[in-house]
């Protein structure tokens, strides 16, 4: 928090100038659909989490199977522990900060390297009402772990996700929006990246009614990386909306953003915005961000934008790239040429699209129940 | 034995201003199998529009004609129907398909023409030796659909999958351009092996004479202006590289 308050800037980036931070709920107005962060989320259907209305009900169960090197806590809200990487930047967020009841804790010892993945599960039982959550990983100096989010089941939830990656720690975060389709989240995934780490965080949005997940990123020193990836499938009236956010303030990090969607069904809308800040001070960055749509059927909407803000004159790369589209006529009739039924055609064509980003994934038993995920949203 | 039959064919194309232009006006061939046509003309003359429309590429109207393959009605049929029912097109410009291994496509390709999957080893086996005849290096197999392919590379890629579908009729659409001379070798044996084979036949679309020094035509037909304007035999293809086209195109009245 200090670190971001306290820092002076000549010259702030232009893009952030709208930006506020604070862990009180009053200090945001409520949102009324106007504001540039806002404009893109249908706020009539968020269920009251952005307004004062209160919440009651609602049932969300968060458990954690941790690897056996690692520690898990329940740590009750107030805890000065809580909040130290991650100040909130929209009410929503701020909005979960106080109401929440236990945060779940996980933390990796220095130097140890976690044997397995640590899965934390969310799991919605009544949509209600709304649930406030809050989970924080941290990775000390040189430990290594993957984590992974389980979001299932029928919930209206907002949290915030703190991820310290210590110096030299490696940190690999797979979060999955398995929700039933009358869920509404709304999250911040927030790493704080130290010198030499490495970071990479999959978001993979299936499931929901509203999903709205905006994972950023900070350098904590120089030489750091991340690597944000995304794979959406938004069907009829789903809204999964995805706001990226690498804030490069250190010399010498890297980071890339690879999201890739798919819509099919009327008044599907997937919204992708990636924001790349770097500052004066973060000489030797290297950065690009990707984001490409796959247009399935008509009464679709895709808002894609990317903003790439660059203070410093001294960068190794900065690129973006932002594309939406039909499934192409000539990829479908060479498939077809050669012998194979149009449905199959698409389904190759499409599992192609995706194959790649989950074939990165890091946690290897994932990748079938994803890539059938994937298949299911076709058939 | 099969025979591909084209009466009268005329097709159209919609051009950027969103006006139907007329193509191929009026194409008739008879040709069977155990022959090798061979279809030469000066670049826009229509022979990529005939292989597309008997291909079924939805661009490509059919306006007037019929196109049978032993009799059965290959406009009515999808294009995966087309394929299945034994016509094969080797492309001009052969699409990049991301994400697509070869393997993968070609085991999916396989069975859909065969009607069922092959065993997985049997198909391995199959797809090295049609791979290694054909000097592709096995890496191949695990890179995406003709993705990063030279230009070479994707033709020698499309003479394997006629190699592994096996179909009756094979339409090659300039197969031979932008093809070293050892390129050029390789295709042709793979063309030759794919002729030597009982009820296959060929047709083969080009622009210039030298393939056919390799792969010998038993019928030449001179394509200018969207349509056949001379027939002959392979002396015709010997004719044409020294007179060349213009002599064609002049008495068709057609642009070049
Ligand atoms: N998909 C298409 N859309 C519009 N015009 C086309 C299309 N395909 C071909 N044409 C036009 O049809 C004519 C014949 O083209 P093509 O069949 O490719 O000739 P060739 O293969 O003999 O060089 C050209 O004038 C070309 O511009
Ligand atoms: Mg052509």
């Amino acid at each position: 928090m200090a670190a971001l308050q306290g820092a002076v800037e000549t010259t702030a980036p232009v893009s952030r100038l709208h930006e506020q931070r604070s862990y009180d709920p009053a200090d945001f107005g409520v949102p009324t659909g106007r504001e540039e962060e806002w404009r893109f989320t249908p706020l009539r259907r968020l269920r009251g989490l952005h307004t004062d209305a209160p919440l009651p009900g609602g049932k969300v169960t968060v458990e954690c199977d941790p690897a056996p090197e690692v520690t898990v806590e329940n740590i009750e809200r107030g805890n000065r522990r809580l909040g130290t990487a991650y100040v909130p930047a929209d009410r929503v967020s701020a909005r979960a900060f106080t109401s929440f009841a236990e945060a779940t804790v996980v933390t990796v010892p220095r130097g140890v390297v976690a044997s397995r993945p640590t899965v934390i599960s969310v799991r919605g039982d009544d949509p209600a009402g709304a649930v406030f959550g809050h989970v924080v990983v941290e990775l000390e100096p040189l430990a290594q772990a993957v984590v992974v989010l389980d979001h299932t089941g029928s919930a209206t939830y907002a949290d915030n996700v703190e991820l310290i990656v210590g110096d030299g720690a490696t940190l690999a975060v797979v979060s999955l929006q398995d929700w039933a389709s009358d869920t509404v989240h709304l999250s911040h995934h927030h790493a704080q990246v130290g010198r030499d780490a490495r970071f990479t965080h999959t978001a993979v949005t299936l499931g929901g009614s509203v999903v709205r997940l905006a994972p950023s990123v900070r350098y904590a020193g120089p030489g750091g990386e991340a690597e944000l990836r995304g794979l959406y499938f938004a069907d009829a009236g789903q809204h999964l909306e995805h706001r990226l956010f690498v804030d490069h303030g250190e010399r010498n990090c890297r980071s890339r953003v690879t999201y890739k969607g798919a819509l099919q069904g009327a008044d599907a809308h997937a919204v992708w915005i990636g924001d790349v800040v770097i500052r004066a001070e973060a000489t030797g960055t290297d950065t690009y961000e990707y984001n490409r749509n796959l247009v399935l059927t008509d009464g679709t909407r895709v808002d894609s934008v990317p903003n790439l803000e660059i203070l410093t004159g001294e960068v190794v790369g900065a690129g973006h790239a932002s594309a939406s589209g039909r499934l192409e006529d000539h990829h479908l009739f060479y498939l077809m040429a050669r012998g194979i039924p149009y449905d199959e055609a698409r389904r190759l064509v499409i599992r192609g699209f995706f194959g790649q980003l989950i074939a990165q994934i890091e946690v290897p038993e994932l990748h079938a129940r994803i890539t059938s995920a994937v298949e299911a949203e076709l058939a | 034995m099969s025979t591909l039959e084209i009466r009268d064919l005329h097709v159209s194309v919609t051009d950027p201003a969103g006006e139907s232009q007329e193509i191929l006006r009026g194409v008739d061939l008879v040709m069977r199998s155990g022959q090798t046509h061979a279809i030469m003309g000066p670049n826009g003359s229509g022979k990529s529009t005939l292989a597309y429309a008997i291909a079924g590429h939805p661009k490509y109207q059919v306006t007037k004609g019929s196109v049978t393959l032993d009799g059965e009605d290959v406009l009515a049929m999808s294009v995966d129907a087309r394929a299945r029912a034994g016509l094969f097109l080797a492309m001009q410009y052969p699409a990049e398909v991301p994400g697509v291994s070869v393997s993968n496509f070609l085991r999916t390709a396989i069975t859909a023409v065969r009607g069922e999957p092959p065993k997985l080893r049997l198909f391995l086996k199959e797809m090295r030796a049609a791979m290694a005849d054909l000097s592709i290096d096995p890496v191949f197999a695990e890179r995406n659909v003709n993705e990063g392919f030279s230009g070479g590379e994707k033709k020698r890629h499309e003479i394997l999958q006629l190699q592994l579908l096996n179909p009756k009729i094979a339409i090659l659409d300039e197969t031979d351009s932008g093809l070293d001379i050892d390129a050029l070798k390789v295709v042709a044996d793979g063309i030759n092996r794919f002729r030597a084979t009982e009820g296959h036949g060929v047709l083969l679309i080009t622009h210039y004479t030298r393939i056919l020094r390799y792969v010998k035509p038993d019928f030449v037909h001179v394509f200018v202006g969207g349509r056949i304007v001379k027939q002959g035999g392979a002396e015709l293809a010997e004719e044409l590289e020294t007179s060349g086209y213009e002599e064609f195109v002049k008495k068709a009245g057609a642009p070049a």
